[in-house]
């Protein structure tokens, strides 16, 4: 047993680490690796989001890039039409994610439409949206929307206006809820109705599981910390456009940090995150020495790197890595 | 008179539907076969536009010649996809196989935006702005013969499957996966010979497509996606379907094209791939998949 003990204290020790190098980062990194820090953040969180979904309940979405978008442009809309802020703005842009969320949840599970059918369904919509908000001129249309931009004296945490450090901060601190929510969810009883759901959905049945209700929930909660990242999104980057937000490119991005990483595990969205936003960075630096940095060179390497991971390490990354270090996730 | 607009956007629609369908066939053909949905299929119709392109501008070669030497290309990618990267993942689960062919879709992309450059490209043949005059009607000669190579191709490979014994073997693998292994048939052989012939299909439709649309490197996502609004309306696995499917599409975005605004038109095609995924997911004509 202490053999056991002495693995999860190795993780612990690990994940303590980890916390405490990003918390003191702004002490010693430049702007430019806060920059790609808040992208490897962001990307870590919409990934954490994204595996509740398909991670523990099995449920393939491929149109995440709507819950972003729908949550970049409530809180948007509602900060340059009504002056409302923005933490305000995320609560009414949770349900509005978590509501789209359950509709297409109802209509895929009641109607039962799975599997492969269901993949394409979130993209339908995902896509439906995207030209819907093309022609919505009262976000801006296809011209794109945009927030205001004045200079900024100190970090206003309440109207999301300051520097990258606060931005930092704060998207760390949702990546570390993120984290904890899909810890606790994990280890409830819904988290284990979920992974007998993607394991085998008519056995989960047989043994007196709910099934539509348990996927339902999947769907909405995963609605509704995705939206959270457009909040995020729109505050931070202070433009949108349809072609960019809800774009087919964008979910399909938002789910290669998981794969790589691990699918169904709680470390992988980290360290796939880490993993292709830091890869593409060293490319992108080295490209640049070369002089040969080329648009799509980046997207070519993500590809290579998913191509390997997808033959070499069907699982991902981090259930190899922690084989190789002994740090024992529970398998999930 | 806005009845004869009506009539001629629905004629060109009908005829750019065809080589819609010509490519959603492809998809269809791999689907049906090796199960395994292919993600880049809209990728691959844009290699073989650029193919075509640069046949065109290179030598003035006519697209609707080259489509022949273009789908030979197609085949043996095809068939080098599913022989070498594919098959080994027939076992696999739903969402790696996604993923294997994400991978390639991605990289085929950025591969033709590196080598092209991100502006559209398109062929001016000298019958480019021919046209037919049938009664009130003037269609455009390049969509009537873009819109008659697809009738042609689609015809052969009906044929194909219906009367060679290559495509009774390859049927005979899409009915009964263990049945044809008994029988002593070299599946995997012949699931690349399909995936091959599904991408033929696609390279043949970029060929015509060309001569109907610029090409720009992102232009694949978006015709992945056309192709599974068109096979799903049509029934995945269905032949005649995904021609039907294409038909259908393609009329009902040049109408809506018309009626509202061009932008908005794919809107509609989604909105059809929803209401069919709810109400029939069988398609319009095809069996329900287990």
């Amino acid at each position: 047993m202490t053999g056991l003990l002495d693995v999860r204290r190795t993780g612990t020790v690990f994940l303590i680490a980890l916390l405490a190098l990003m918390l003191v980062a702004p002490w010693f990194a430049n702007d430019y690796v806060i920059t790609v820090l808040i992208l490897v953040l962001y990307s870590a969180y919409v990934g954490l989001a994204w595996n509740i979904m398909m991670g523990f309940a099995g449920q393939l979405s491929l149109g995440h890039a709507l819950y972003v978008g729908l949550g970049a442009y409530t809180s948007a809309a509602l900060y340059v039409h009504f002056g409302i802020g923005p933490w305000l703005g995320m609560l009414a842009a949770i349900p509005v994610a978590m509501a789209l969320g359950a509709v297409i949840g109802f209509l895929a599970f009641r109607f039962r439409v799975a599997g492969v059918y269901f993949a394409i369904l979130t993209i339908a919509f995902a896509e439906f949206a995207r030209i819907g908000f093309d022609h919505f001129t009262w976000v801006g249309g296809s011209a794109g929307f945009f927030l205001p931009v004045a200079q900024y004296t100190r970090n206003d945490l309440w109207n999301l206006r300051g520097s990258p450090t606060m931005f930092y901060y704060l998207i760390l601190a949702f990546t570390i809820a993120a984290f904890l929510l899909s810890h606790l969810l994990l280890r409830s009883r819904i988290g284990y109705c979920w992974l007998a759901i993607r394991e085998d959905e008519q056995a989960a049945r047989a043994v007196g599981i709910n099934t539509f209700r348990y996927k339902m929930i999947a769907v909405v909660i995963s609605a509704g910390i995705t939206s959270v990242a457009g909040v995020f999104f729109a505050f931070y980057y202070n433009n949108l456009f349809p072609e960019q937000v809800f774009h087919i490119s964008r979910s399909i991005e938002l789910i290669l940090g998981p794969i790589i990483g691990g699918i169904g595990t709680l470390f992988g969205p980290i360290l796939g995150a880490f993993l292709l936003t830091g890869l593409a960075e060293i490319l992108h630096e080295i490209l640049v020495a070369f002089g040969v940095d080329v648009p799509g060179a980046r997207q070519v390497f993500y590809g290579l790197c998913l191509l390997v991971v997808v033959i070499a390490l069907p699982d991902g990354v981090w259930p190899w890595l922690a084989r190789v270090l002994r740090v024992s996730e529970r398998r999930s | 008179v806005p009845a004869e607009i009506y009539l001629n956007v629905a004629v060109s629609g009908l005829l750019t539907g065809l080589v819609y369908g010509l490519m959603a066939l492809g998809l269809s053909v791999i689907f049906g076969v090796v199960r395994v949905v292919n993600f880049a299929h809209g990728e691959m119709m844009t290699i073989a536009m650029y193919l075509a392109i640069v046949l065109f501008g290179a030598f003035k070669l006519d697209p609707l010649v080259m489509m022949v030497p273009i789908a030979g290309v197609l085949f043996c990618l095809g068939y080098a996809m599913q022989a070498g990267l594919i098959n080994p993942f027939i076992n696999r689960p739903e969402h790696s196989q996604f993923m294997l062919l994400v991978a390639i879709a991605i990289i085929m992309v950025n591969v033709l935006l590196i080598i092209f450059g991100p502006d559209a490209r398109s062929v001016q043949t000298s019958y480019a702005f021919d046209s037919f005059m049938v009664g009130p009607l003037i269609v455009d000669a390049t969509k009537v013969y873009a819109g008659g190579a697809a009738i042609v191709v689609a015809g052969l490979l009906f044929a194909f499957f219906r009367f060679s014994r290559i495509g009774k073997a390859i049927r005979a693998c899409a009915d009964n996966y263990t049945g044809a292994l008994v029988v002593g048939l070299d599946v995997k052989r012949l699931y690349a010979l399909t995936f091959g012939l599904g991408a033929a299909c696609v390279g043949a439709a970029g060929a015509m497509l060309v001569l109907i649309i610029d090409v720009t490197p992102p232009l694949g996502p978006a015709y992945t996606l056309l192709a599974f609004v068109i096979v799903i309306t049509g029934g995945l696995g269905s032949m005649p379907g995904a021609l039907l499917g294409g038909i259908l599409i393609g009329m009902t975005e040049a109408l809506a094209g018309l009626l509202f605004t061009p932008s908005a038109k794919s809107m509609f095609a989604f909105a059809i791939l929803v209401l069919v995924l709810l109400f029939r997911p069988q398609g319009i004509i095809g069996q329900r998949l287990s």
